[in-house]
């Protein structure tokens, strides 16, 4: 059975939606952990969109911002993205590394590094959550970063996308910490093969 | 006054003389430029794939450097432009992240590039400037009034081709 993107039923949009409910409320734990804070989450949201829309996912297609990407293998493959906005990147690092949460200066290698370690832990733990509901071995690589326009980091997922159908789906994260706002949006881009592992093992396929 | 179009991305756009067409954040994505020195007639498509041939089935022709210029060429024709005097301008096709074994997913800018290329020669229309590769991404803006190209990054400044 192929699976094409674009005629997904509600009951494949709704395991998603659980898919992206359980990873990102696991990424926030996680994410709490490491900064030693509550950290509060909002139901994360499922979006499909039309190519021609997303590079208005953050915005503008020319908003700055922090894409983070990791190949994944093992009983599926593909491609794992996390964006977030330039000014959440920033929060999250001064949180992280105790600086004035209103700094906002060009990031310094180390605090590349920090921002890759984010990546690397949010996307890790939103795949074991993965791993775990369906019982398939997910193994994430070393995280990616780059910095540029919201426009030409989200293309790269949606190039794979593309392969399959019209449409990009994502997952919208919001989480606060005291007054301050991260949004992110976790991008999962199985390979069209993987799709079918993935529906399959969670048994809304057979 | 300006007449400003707005090209997203696996999307096509053209126009008559005035116009601005322009497509923001290309990253490997490619945009092509197409001008008709004579009627001054624009067109601007942001091509996500290389070719339609590995597509099952083709349900936006803008998404591929192939069909996508194929379409351009003839939207261009029909508001009245002479394919003879139409030249092209590429941009993007940039490779956004660095793996160290780079998967074909990651050499995906070069090859829409090189396709673009193919198709445009193909059709007789000659490539008189590019700006592509690289690891940043680009927006432009395509001025009926000249043809220039304007390109803006972030970091890498603004320039013209």
């Amino acid at each position: 059975m192929a699976i094409n993107i674009d005629d997904l039923s509600n009951l494949h949009l709704d395991v998603l939606r659980e898919i992206g409910n359980i990873g990102a409320g696991n990424a926030v734990t996680a994410l709490a952990k490491m900064l030693n804070k509550k950290v509060d989450m909002d139901v994360p949201k499922v979006k499909i969109l039309e190519f021609k829309d997303v590079g208005e996912i953050l915005g503008e297609a020319e908003t700055l911002v922090v894409g983070i990407l990791l190949s994944v293998s093992g009983d599926i493959s593909g491609n794992m993205m996390f964006i977030i906005e330039y000014k959440s990147a920033h929060i999250l690092v001064n949180m992280l590394m105790g600086k004035p949460i209103d700094n906002f200066d060009d990031f310094s290698e180390l605090e590349i590094s920090a921002l890759k370690e984010i990546g690397n832990i949010l996307a890790s733990s939103y795949l074991s959550a993965l791993s775990g509901l369906t019982g398939l071995r997910i193994l994430p690589s070393i995280p990616d970063i780059a910095i540029d326009m919201a426009g030409a980091i989200i293309s790269v997922p949606a190039i794979e996308f593309g392969k399959v159908g019209d449409t990009v789906l994502y997952i919208e994260a919001v989480f606060t910490e005291g007054n301050n706002k991260v949004r992110g949006d976790f991008f999962l881009v199985p390979d069209i093969e993987s799709y079918e592992t993935l529906l399959k093992a969670l048994g809304v396929i057979s | 006054m300006e007449n400003i179009i707005k090209v997203g991305m696996a999307d096509l756009k053209s126009s008559r003389h005035p116009c601005n067409i322009t497509t923001l954040g290309l990253g490997s994505c490619v945009g092509i430029a197409l001008y008709d020195r004579v009627s001054k007639i624009s067109g601007l498509a942001h091509i996500m794939l290389p070719s339609s041939s590995q597509a099952k089935n083709v349900t936006n022709v803008a998404k591929f450097a192939d069909t996508a210029i194929e379409k351009l060429v003839e939207d261009m024709i029909k508001l009245g432009a002479n394919k003879n005097t139409i030249v092209a301008k590429l941009a993007g096709g940039a490779q956004m992240f660095s793996f160290e074994n780079p998967s074909e997913i990651m050499r995906i800018g070069e090859r829409n590039v090189l396709a673009s290329r193919e198709k445009l020669k193909e059709l007789n229309i000659p490539v008189i400037s590019a700006d592509t590769g690289g690891r940043h991404g680009r927006t432009i803006e395509l001025h009926s009034i000249d043809g220039r190209l304007l390109i803006k990054t972030i970091g890498y400044g603004i320039k013209e081709i």
